[in-house]
């Protein structure tokens, strides 16, 4: 199994020699070393394919539903298959995609390099959350198979204990899926906690790290509420228990609560580590230090406490004490300010810098201005008196596509182009992978910009048809066309993206240790880096010092540059 | 970083045999697991925490469902049970300092206890449960009381007054909270029944009993859980 000797022949590629013969993806071989490895980074490589698949699954969905929505009355399909499109659209790219993507995948890869650690804390907890998502994946399949699923994603009683669609399979996916997400959590905290490399103190993590402690919090915290909400629901459709059903003295509107309690804090859950890449890409590309590090950490904390304290904006019109959604509201105004802090700190890090438009970069910059829309439209919602008029209409579906696709989507592929040099030893067609980032910001505005129109001017979310409509406002159909066309070229760009990274596995140049220039961990050891990470434990320091490393043409990576004092206790200059 | 690392294949000498490969000492791997079992007990509260928000949600609402339901519920029997968790919590505290001890039959006999008290505990309970079923005494879709004359369980519906609308809900939250409590009575079983297994062979010692104690809390866990569910459930009112 194990090649001893292979790695005593390679030479180590820190200097970027290219990639070691003896590494993480060539240290064992066969499917069982795959399935039931406990490597980390292999861990990662497999939720990778796990969860692009999904996306891609659940990408099909919503172009079946945009395609409908072409023309009013049918187009392609019936009320009910419509029905069911958005809904396993939804319920997809949430629990298979979206939830598990930065975490799972990024996380699990880079967290232990960042902290310099040889893993996670709990390796085998880690291979059983991939196998629970692999679980929850077929129990989705199955659904699919059983009936399908109409509720919407949010399983809202009482359509939910009664539709005749596959309700408990769908929810016993979603339930799996939440133990997958909690035992990541569990896992990160410990390791961030008692596997920090010596010298790494909190303040000297890096803040990807930062944003996945705060991630993994929220975790831990909401998703056993899922847990138990989704029993309670499966336990009302099989027992009759009562609690959600007003025939027997329940009240349906506790499930919302119950719901949103949970279901606020995990969009935290998508959009935080989406946060921690920006953190990581704009100062490298930019080439300067972090602007207002513990800012950024903090804010990353205080997201995930206050975001337990908003779930009511999602309720203010399903029946509410004044009081309470007075007090939701303004709670809801305040969980902005950290974003804010984060979004401000990162323009303050790109001033003045060196900027370049790397292919990470230009979905950090996309990033920027697509998370800015999506989150200021959020406050339109968080006011009560406009909230009333744009609750349920397609004004909402493009404020949560602009943070979920725009925001958390667009992070995890800048992140994924940033750390795929290091995952797979391969660089990609630079020039494609820019042009796949342009692609996808367009696709994203084409598609989602026309809704807040739509929104604003009355048009609801989830309707099949809208014939009805076009007598007063003629143009909706227009707006749909243009929706819609948005929809195709998000695809396109999704398949650029997609085909460029495939491509570089097989005909990319080796990748050097340092692509980028960064000063985080993860960049002194070898691309792929070996199976158990560093031969020794090093030591960190400061992860913003983007320039104690300079560019070497020879390699087409950067090294550290020459010190010029002799290594020793001496202080070494300051970077700033 | 420029060495080879020809060092992850073989271990050092002084390595030992219960430390896994990513920690640097056994004691970084115990407080790390021990920081992972918190975490989970964790994660478990809250779990509990929907049904406890359902109890608080529907006692408040409707007090009269629950100062009337609970009499069918025995007080004794709950009363026996509580103490029969809270006897196995000690013994299985003293598993824990056995371990620590390198007293391998106290570890095993304390275990044993354990797993003895939690079997009385599903007996008990299983004894509740069947005679609810008997009385049609379910959840709120399942609710057909029995009446049967001159039987103790029906006694209250004289003596309390009328029955309110709706009593089935008490039921639902009380075989909810009960059922999942249960269910983790039965999983922490298994655990402990392992746990056993591998004390008899004697595979812990005071260098190394994490195990015992991550199972340890896990079960005090369960029987404060059942410590809050007593008096909540059985001990409401006059
Ligand atoms: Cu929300």
């Amino acid at each position: 199994m194990s090649q001893t000797a292979a790695g005593a022949l390679t030479p180590e590629s820190a200097d970027g020699s290219g990639p070691p013969a003896d590494n993480y993806l060539t240290h064992a071989h066969g499917v069982r070393s795959w399935l039931f490895t406990l490597d980390h980074k292999r861990i990662a490589v497999m939720y990778l394919v796990g969860i692009l698949g999904s996306f891609v699954l659940g990408g099909v969905f919503a172009l079946l539903v945009r395609t409908e929505l072409i023309r009013p009355g049918p187009t392609i399909m019936s009320k009910d298959m419509y029905n069911h499109m958005f809904t396993l659209h939804g319920a997809v790219m949430i629990f298979l995609f979206i939830i598990p993507g930065i975490p799972a995948v990024l996380g699990n890869f880079a967290l232990p390099l960042l902290v310099g650690a040889k893993d996670v804390a709990f390796p085998r907890l880690n291979l059983a959350s991939l196998w629970l998502w692999m679980i929850g994946a077929v129990f989705f399949v199955v659904t699919l198979h059983v009936g399908g699923l109409d509720t919407g994603w949010t399983f809202y009683t009482p359509y939910s204990t009664e539709t005749p669609s596959a309700v408990i399979p769908a929810a016993l996916g979603a339930f799996v899926l939440g133990f997958s997400s909690i035992f990541t959590g569990i896992n990160f905290i410990a390791t961030i906690h008692k596997l920090r490399a010596p010298g790494m103190t909190w303040f000297k993590m890096p803040l990807f790290c930062w944003a996945l402690y705060a991630t993994a919090i929220i975790q831990v915290l909401a998703t056993p509420v899922l847990g138990i909400t989704i029993l309670l629901l499966a336990a009302e459709r099989v027992l009759e228990v009562g609690i959600f059903n007003p025939k027997w003295g329940g009240d349906p509107v506790l499930f919302q609560h119950f719901f949103w309690f949970y279901s606020h804090p995990a969009v935290y859950i998508m959009i935080l580590p989406g946060m921690g890449v920006i953190s990581e890409v704009v100062a490298v590309f930019s080439r300067k230090h972090i602007f207002g590090y513990r800012f950024i950490a903090y804010s990353s904390v205080a997201i995930a406490v206050w975001g337990f304290l908003v779930w009511g904006h999602h309720m203010f019109t399903s029946g509410m004490t004044p009081l309470a959604a007075m007090i939701f509201s303004a709670l809801t105004f305040s969980v902005s300010i950290p974003s804010a802090i984060k979004v401000f700190n990162w323009l303050a890090t790109m001033y003045k810098g060196s900027i370049s438009l790397a292919t990470p970069m230009c979905y950090a910059l996309a990033f920027l201005f697509l998370f800015g829309i999506g989150g200021l439209t959020g406050l339109f919602l968080g006011t009560l008196s406009t909230d009333v008029h744009l609750h349920d209409t397609y004004f909402v579906v493009a404020h949560f596509h602009y943070v979920m696709f725009g925001g958390a989507m667009i992070a995890f592929l800048a992140g994924l182009h940033y750390w795929w040099p290091k995952i797979t030893g391969r660089r990609y067609a630079e020039r494609w992978g820019q042009l796949g980032a342009l692609l996808t910001f367009l696709g994203v505005n084409l598609t989602f910009f026309p809704q807040f129109i739509l929104g604003s001017r009355g048009m609801p979310r989830r309707y099949y048809d809208y014939a009805g409509l076009l007598d007063r406002h003629p143009d909706f159909q227009q707006l749909h066309v243009l929706s819609s066309i948005g929809a195709y070229l998000t695809a396109v760009a999704i398949t650029v993206v997609l085909g460029t990274l495939i491509h570089s596995v097989f005909r990319g140049r080796p990748a050097p240790a340092n692509p980028w220039g960064g000063a985080t961990l993860e960049w002194q050891c070898a691309s792929p880096p070996p199976y158990d990470n560093f031969a020794s434990t090093p030591t960190a320091g400061d992860p913003y010092a983007v320039d104690e490393f300079e560019y070497d043409p020879a390699i087409d990576g950067y090294v550290r540059r020459s010190a010029p004092n002799p290594p020793g206790p001496c202080p070494v200059p300051s970077h700033d | 970083m420029t060495e080879p690392h020809a060092a992850l294949a073989a271990q050092p000498a002084d390595h030992p045999p219960h430390l896994a490969h990513h920690f640097d000492t056994l004691r970084q791997q115990f407080e790390a697991g021990k920081l992972g079992m918190w975490l989970f007990l964790v994660t478990e509260i809250l779990f509990f925490g929907g049904l406890f928000c359902a109890y608080a949600v529907y006692r408040a609402i409707h007090p009269e469902i629950f100062v009337f339901a609970h009499h069918y519920l025995d007080k004794n029997l709950g009363a026996v049970n509580t103490a029969v968790l809270i006897f196995s919590s000690l013994t299985m505290a003293w598993a824990v300092r056995c371990a620590q001890l390198n007293q391998r039959r106290g570890l095993v006999a304390c275990l044993a206890v354990t797993l003895v008290c939690a079997g009385v505990f599903l007996g008990v309970k299983y004894v509740e449960y069947s005679q609810k079923w008997q009385h049609g005494l379910l959840w709120a879709g399942w609710f057909k009381p029995v009446d049967e004359p001159g039987d103790p369980a029906n006694a209250p519906s004289g003596e309390h007054g009328e029955q309110p609308r709706d009593v089935g809900i008490f039921f639902s939250i009380y075989f909810l909270m009960t059922g999942l409590h249960g269910l983790h009575v039965v999983g922490g079983m298994g655990v402990i029944a392992w746990i056993l297994v591998l004390a008899a062979r004697g595979r812990f010692s005071s260098q190394y009993y994490a195990p015992v104690d991550f199972t340890a809390l896990y079960w005090h866990l369960v029987d404060l859980i059942w410590i809050f569910l007593f008096p909540l459930l059985y001990l409401i009112g006059p």
